[in-house]
């Protein structure tokens, strides 16, 4: 456990699992796969010392199936993996945001389709965001730009998760895995979602009548209601939404990144001010909800858009859908397989701009 | 008898609702065995079962204790984050042989290997009931099913797996027997077996396992009566019963291994 105010140099993996520690995870369950090893990891050494689970899965299908049924339980539980093996976790997700049980799950994704490589990518956001489960479920997808915020985040995906009854994710990538920077711990806390009894949860039914966590709903129209409440609980996610603006009130266009993407890209922002040219950023920190409603905003006012990812395109889409009563969006995408620099996104941005080089 | 009058008294952990299952489907003997085995070891405050996919689904909607759904053959990966994460509760899976011998594999052998302090009650009728009929992991060579119209053929489709060797073979075990529900003497043995098999998780010694062969009139195509020979016939020669392992040290032959 961090001692408020305590302040480190460590990875952005180690900050995630401080984070979890901290916000009182008390079960992980895991399995190896590049670039989150250091996850799993730490989480060995530190929660049995604490008195806590960790326990290394046959496979990510089960890590995820045991979170499932720790998260019925009520107690704060978390599981990591990276792309392929969230692919794998996608049935126990569906599952738990049929059943809504509050669970974390990280994903430190890499670059793909099928096995790809293990650089950093940002391949993984329709699959993160539309659901890549099977039905009509949502889930919080919470991207992190630093290593402080994936500490900071990680303490706010339990307190979501337990909020709304629902899974969480946390999306990063090789680059906030692996990037080492400052971090103020002690920030997390533990809250009563530990507590033994929340009214929903499986404790054993003692004196008080049993209870039922089920996805499976036969009954005529039972599915359907059930599936309306949770639309109206996805909707109210909307007051949880997340997000960063920079330089963005007298902005001509605004880069739309999220997630190392958009910290990068700031750094070109930042110095393509010095040379005066009206550039902002919006980085979406919730990708879902997704900050449609001040994308709409900052369209209305007039900007242009350019949307920059670590991928073919996909984000973009959400970004065009916000702001299409008034604008489009650029789109530029750069390929996995390496790790973009600032001075990467200058010409596009430029090229965004009308400005010919 | 409890008053002299009754002949038959509903365990207080069953509900008095009818159930699903067809006419003749031994999952009501085994589930009414799993329900007097709970109230007799004095679970029901602390049971926590975890609903599997096929037939047995609605199980929770009978047992009267804290019940969650888990996805096909992922029962035993359930149970082992809910006893992970309350270690004070008794938790037990209730799974049909698609779910926990063919999809679930890989969780019941590695939930058993690791020896979960859970009970794992896994009601074995050959073959697919829930979804009609289909093939499964322990169909008899020769059973036709609608996935195997020319009967199971050994070099097609592999032998029919004898799950309780298996999980008996595993360190984690602690205690493994086949049962069957065909006569009252089995009924009798069987009743033992769940029991031990939820006293080894409780008494900390490791798993509990309990493969219990029953019937699937509907999808055998007999009467209820015919496929209850069935299995005196046909099952038991090949999946024969008795324990196969008690770290307890209880010499349980007697009880659950009966010659035929
Ligand atoms: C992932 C997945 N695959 C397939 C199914 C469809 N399914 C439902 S029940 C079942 C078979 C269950 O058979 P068994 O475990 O033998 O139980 P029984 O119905 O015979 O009691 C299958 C394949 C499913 N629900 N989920
Ligand atoms: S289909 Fe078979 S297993 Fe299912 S309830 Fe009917 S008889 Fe029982």
């Amino acid at each position: 456990m961090s001692t408020p105010g305590e302040r480190v140099l460590i990875k952005g993996n180690e900050a995630i699992c401080r984070g979890a520690v901290d916000a009182g995870c008390q079960c992980f369950f895991g399995y190896p796969i590049t670039p989150q090893n250091d996850i799993p990891e730490y989480m060995s050494k530190v929660m049995p010392n604490l008195g806590r689970v960790f326990v290394q899965a046959e496979s990510e299908v089960a890590a995820a199936n045991m979170l499932l049924g720790a998260a019925a339980c009520g107690i704060r539980a978390m599981t990591s993996s990276s792309s392929p093996g969230i692919s794998l976790k996608q049935e126990a997700i569906s599952y738990m945001g049929g059943t809504e049980l509050p669970a974390v799950i990280v994903n430190i994704s890499r670059g793909g389709p099928g096995l790809g490589d293990i650089g950093p990518s940002q391949g993984d956001y329709y699959q993160a965001v539309k659901g890549g489960g099977h039905g009509d479920y949502r889930q919080f997808v919470l991207a992190p730009g630093t290593v402080q915020e994936a500490y900071d985040l990680i303490g706010k995906a339990f307190d979501l998760a337990f909020a709304y009854r629902n899974p969480v994710m946390l999306l990063g990538d090789a680059i906030i895995g692996q990037m080492m920077e400052p971090v103020t711990l002690g920030s997390n806390k533990e809250t009563e979602s530990n507590s033994p009894d929340l009214g929903w949860n499986l404790t054993g039914k003692g004196q008080r009548d049993p209870r039922l966590l089920k996805s499976l709903h036969l009954t005529d129209g039972a599915l359907a209601g059930h599936n309306l409440r949770l639309r109206d609980k996805y909707a109210s996610m909307e007051k949880d939404v997340l997000f960063e603006n920079f330089l963005v009130d007298d902005a001509e266009l605004i880069v739309v990144a999220f997630g190392s993407i958009g910290r990068i890209a700031k750094s070109t922002i930042r110095k393509m001010r010095a040379s005066g040219k009206k550039v902002g950023l919006h980085r979406p920190i919730t990708l879902f909800p997704f900050p449609s409603r001040e994308l709409d905003r900052l369209a209305a006012s007039g900007k242009r858009f350019l949307t920059i990812e670590h991928n073919l395109g996909q984000m973009v889409e959400d970004v065009r859908l916000a702001i299409r009563k008034h604008a489009d969006s650029d789109f530029y995408g750069h390929l996995p397989g390496n790790l973009p620099t600032p001075e990467d996104f200058e010409q596009p941005i430029l090229a965004a701009l009308g400005v010919r080089s | 008898m409890k008053n002299g009058k009754e002949a038959f008294t509903l365990p207080g952990v069953l509900a008095d609702v009818p159930t699903h299952y067809c006419p003749g489907c031994q999952h009501g003997v085994a589930q009414r065995l799993v329900a007097e085995c709970l109230d007799e070891l004095a679970l029901a405050e602390k049971a926590i079962c975890i609903g599997s996919i096929g037939c047995s689904v609605f199980i929770y909607n009978y047992l009267l204790v804290d019940c969650v759904e888990a996805p096909h053959g992922r029962a035993p990966a359930v149970a082992t984050g809910v006893k992970r994460a309350r270690p004070d509760t008794a938790v037990f899976t209730y799974q049909g042989d698609g779910d926990l011998a063919s999809i679930g594999m890989a969780e019941t052998m590695h939930c058993a290997n690791r020896g979960e302090r859970v009970t794992i009650i896994f009601v074995n009728n050959t073959v697919y009931g829930m979804t009609g009929g289909q093939m499964a992991p322990t169909t008899m060579v020769g059973q036709r099913t609608t996935t195997c119209p020319g009967g199971r053929c050994a070099d097609n489709e592999g032998q029919p797996i004898k799950m309780t060797e298996i999980i008996a073979s595993l360190g984690g075990t602690a205690y493994a027997a086949r049962v069957a529900v065909d006569s009252v003497k089995h009924v009798r043995a069987a009743k033992k077996a769940v029991r031990r098999a939820f006293e080894a998780p409780l008494n900390n010694l490791g798993l509990g396992f309990v493969e219990i062969l029953a019937t699937c009139p509907t999808n055998w195509k007999m009467t209820p009566v015919q496929a209850n020979e069935r299995i005196a016939a046909e099952l038991i020669p090949y999946f024969p019963l008795g324990t196969f392992k008690d770290m307890a040290g209880v010499d349980s032959n007697e009880e659950t291994e009966v010659a035929e």
